[in-house]
């Protein structure tokens, strides 16, 4: 019986994988569940395997199954549909694909899949070489945290390894909140075991036999199919009390969050894992120090974790060799929004911002000129097409004001009003602000009133003021990246579209 | 979308009891209750409170702090739309204007026959296939004005 290969990505779910999946097995094809190639504008993608390889149709409706089978998709059968070997779609034979080489090709239930297609090499070189050269390996590779902060892992790592203390942990943050970003959810439902190996290897690493993965509510598919991979990790020898048969200990508990957008900042997490309101802690102390209940913890993003199988199997040079500056190895960027070619591409750091969205993703889905792209989720700067030779890296963006957070790039066309944009990040930070400190709590809410003031034309540049001095308070008095960072939305908003900020409603002035 | 159970102390006491030893329980026995419920009843609050040796205001804070535990039961389905900017830029907005008339009900309510509670989300990880929703937990991608009227159409 042909395979067949259907994703079972939330995304491909929402445009009706699943009624596909159901006709192609009605057509008698052996149907295996991946995740997402990451090409949402193909999905659903079927992928039929052939003596030639695999070959890719889509996108496929399931009102198209019938046909498609007459016309001979199960031996990779010519149809209008028909996209060839899926590594040949531009897309696809443009990436670095080290983190999501895996990604919607195997089956993510499947320990023997994963180590067919090169998992657990790193897991196994990690226990050869030990702690101390892994942490090595790990610092050499310059890998920084994917969750946007872009801090060294390796420094982090040997400052975990280094404390003393009866438990440590190690905590991946999968609350992946940030509007346009899924990088986290397609790699837990699409290679899970990625995530499960980097941690086994930071607990080796650190001396830590306690992982939690937080993973927010909102990806209910992405907690199933993590918890599948948990049984079948525990099953095959992965996670336990002999991890590979080397002695060590190492067991991995998936937490879910409950909507809180705060949570993704990693000192609410800890609390929120603590069972207690997700706040936010002054540092110091590091979580590397005194993380979770107390203990010396690693917390890194899912991504950041998943890179490590990839560092350790190939070594360091490898994943170093990729990259612009000092932003080494790849990045999974996520094109969302107005966008025709809307998905996930990795690549070294290096682009620029106008690649990205002029040839990557081939301008917006609207087929209107694109006006602004927001970088970085809710907290990160819009840019104008003026800007699109930012390089995508830490310090390029950082030097412009703006960020590339975890990696999401949503595009607007000409009919954003970016007044609103700039008042929505206020009601965002307002909605989500853990209370703690004041520029946050406060400041969000009279940025919001500010703005709203502005939007009825009144005392405009006085209130404009107002805005620009609100900003400076709230960047450099709130506690944490959320009230820190969302005056990069509010103020980008007003530079680089002040026409908005000018209102017909001025007149009444 | 499974039916919920209605209120019982002993089944929330049962509930507490199987989750009250994992570390940084608060959490795992919430989603528990509202699993079991459909929402965190305010007479659970003191039966956790006793089982994790907090104050009934510190459960409570917890309870109240994070959007996804209710307060009140839900309708029969849950349609959760998604608000965040990639959503918007394709035009999620107006979307969401025409649900609200359709159903006749603002966010966080149910409509009168009990049948739909309308929940604003930031962000479903879906923003490729924007604007998005999940309907009792099914995905929906690409939505526009027919597709919800589809969707919603099994929920009467």
């Amino acid at each position: 019986m042909t395979r067949v290969f259907v994703p079972r990505d939330a995304a491909a779910l929402a445009l009706g994988a699943e009624a596909v999946a159901t006709r192609l097995a009605a057509a008698g094809a052996q149907v295996v569940r991946t995740g997402s190639r990451g090409m949402f504008w193909l999905e659903p993608m079927v992928e039929v395997e052939t003596p030639a390889g695999r070959i890719a149709y889509g996108p496929v409706r399931a009102a198209d199954v019938d046909g498609l089978v007459a016309a001979g998709m199960l031996t990779g059968g010519a149809h209008p549909l028909r996209r060839g070997r899926p590594e040949d779609i531009p897309f696809l034979a443009g990436q670095t694909r080290f983190t999501f080489a895996r990604c919607g090709v195997v089956d993510p239930t499947s320990l023997d899949d994963y180590c067919a297609a090169g998992g657990l090499k790193g897991l196994r070189r990690a226990l050869e070489i030990g702690p101390a050269a892994t942490i090595s390996e790990v610092t050499a590779s310059g890998l920084r945290g994917r969750g946007g902060a872009g801090f060294p892992t390796g420094i982090k790592w040997k400052t975990a390894a280094d404390a003393v203390a009866g438990r440590k942990f190690i905590v991946a943050n999968a609350d992946e909140g940030d509007s346009g970003t899924f990088a986290d959810r397609m790699l837990m439902e699409g290679d899970p075991f990625a995530l499960i190996e980097g941690m086994a290897i930071a607990g080796l690493a650190v001396g830590a036999t306690k992982g939690f993965v937080y993973t927010r509510s909102e990806y209910p598919h992405a907690i199933a199919a993590f918890e599948r991979a948990l049984s079948a990790a525990r099953a095959g020898g992965l996670l336990g009390t002999d991890v590979l048969g080397s002695g060590m200990a190492f067991d991995i508990e998936q937490r879910v969050g409950a909507g809180a957008y705060i949570c993704g900042e990693e000192t609410s997490l800890l609390d929120s894992l603590e069972g207690r309101r997700g706040q936010v802690r002054a540092k110091p102390p590091l979580p590397a120090i005194k993380g979770l209940f107390g203990q010396p913890t690693v917390i890194n993003n899912v991504i950041t974790l998943a890179s490590v199988p990839f560092i350790l199997a190939e070594g360091a040079a490898a994943y170093h060799g990729v990259g612009y500056g000092r932003s080494r190895g790849t990045m999974p960027i996520q094109l969302a929004g107005n966008i025709r070619h809307a998905g996930l591409f990795e690549a070294g750091f290096g682009l620029t911002l106008g690649e990205i969205v002029e040839d990557l993703g081939a301008g917006t889905a609207t087929g209107r000129p694109v006006r602004a792209v927001q970088v970085g989720g809710p907290l990160g700067a819009y840019f104008p097409p003026a800007l699109f030779d930012t390089v995508f890296d830490y310090e390029s963006f950082a030097a412009r004001d703006g960020l590339i957070g975890h990696g999401g790039v949503v595009v607007f066309d000409d009919t954003v009003d970016m007044l609103a944009q700039a008042r929505f990040a206020m009601e965002f930070c307002a909605a989500e602000s853990c209370g703690k400190c004041t520029p946050c709590r406060i400041g969000s809410v009279r940025g919001m009133e500010v703005i709203d003031r502005v939007l009825a034309g009144r005392d405009v540049d006085a209130n404009l003021e107002l805005l620009r001095d609100l900003c400076e308070t709230m960047k450099f008095g709130s506690l944490c990246a959320l009230g820190g960072f969302i005056p990069y939305p509010v103020m980008s908003a007003l530079v680089h579209f002040p026409e908005d900020f000018r209102r017909p409603a001025l007149a009444a002035e | 979308m499974g039916a919920h159970a209605p209120w019982n102390a002993d089944r929330a006491a049962s509930v507490i009891a199987g989750l009250q030893d994992r570390e940084g329980a608060a959490l795992p026995i919430l989603h528990a209750l509202q699993e079991e419920f459909g929402y965190v009843p305010a007479e659970a609050i003191p039966l956790v409170a006793a089982a994790l040796n907090l104050t009934r205001a510190e459960v409570h804070g917890i309870a109240t702090f994070y959007h996804e535990f209710r307060r009140t039961p839900p309708g029969r389905h849950v349609l959760h739309l998604c608000r965040a900017e990639a959503c918007q830029a394709m035009g999620a907005d107006r979307l969401h204007a025409a649900a609200r008339r359709r159903l006749g009900i603002g966010w966080h309510e149910t409509t009168a026959d009990g049948a739909v509670s309308l929940e604003p989300v930031f962000c479903l990880g879906l923003c490729a296939v924007a604007p998005s929703g999940m309907l009792d937990g099914a995905p929906l991608g690409r939505l526009d004005a027919a597709g919800l009227d589809a969707a919603l159409e099994g929920t009467r």
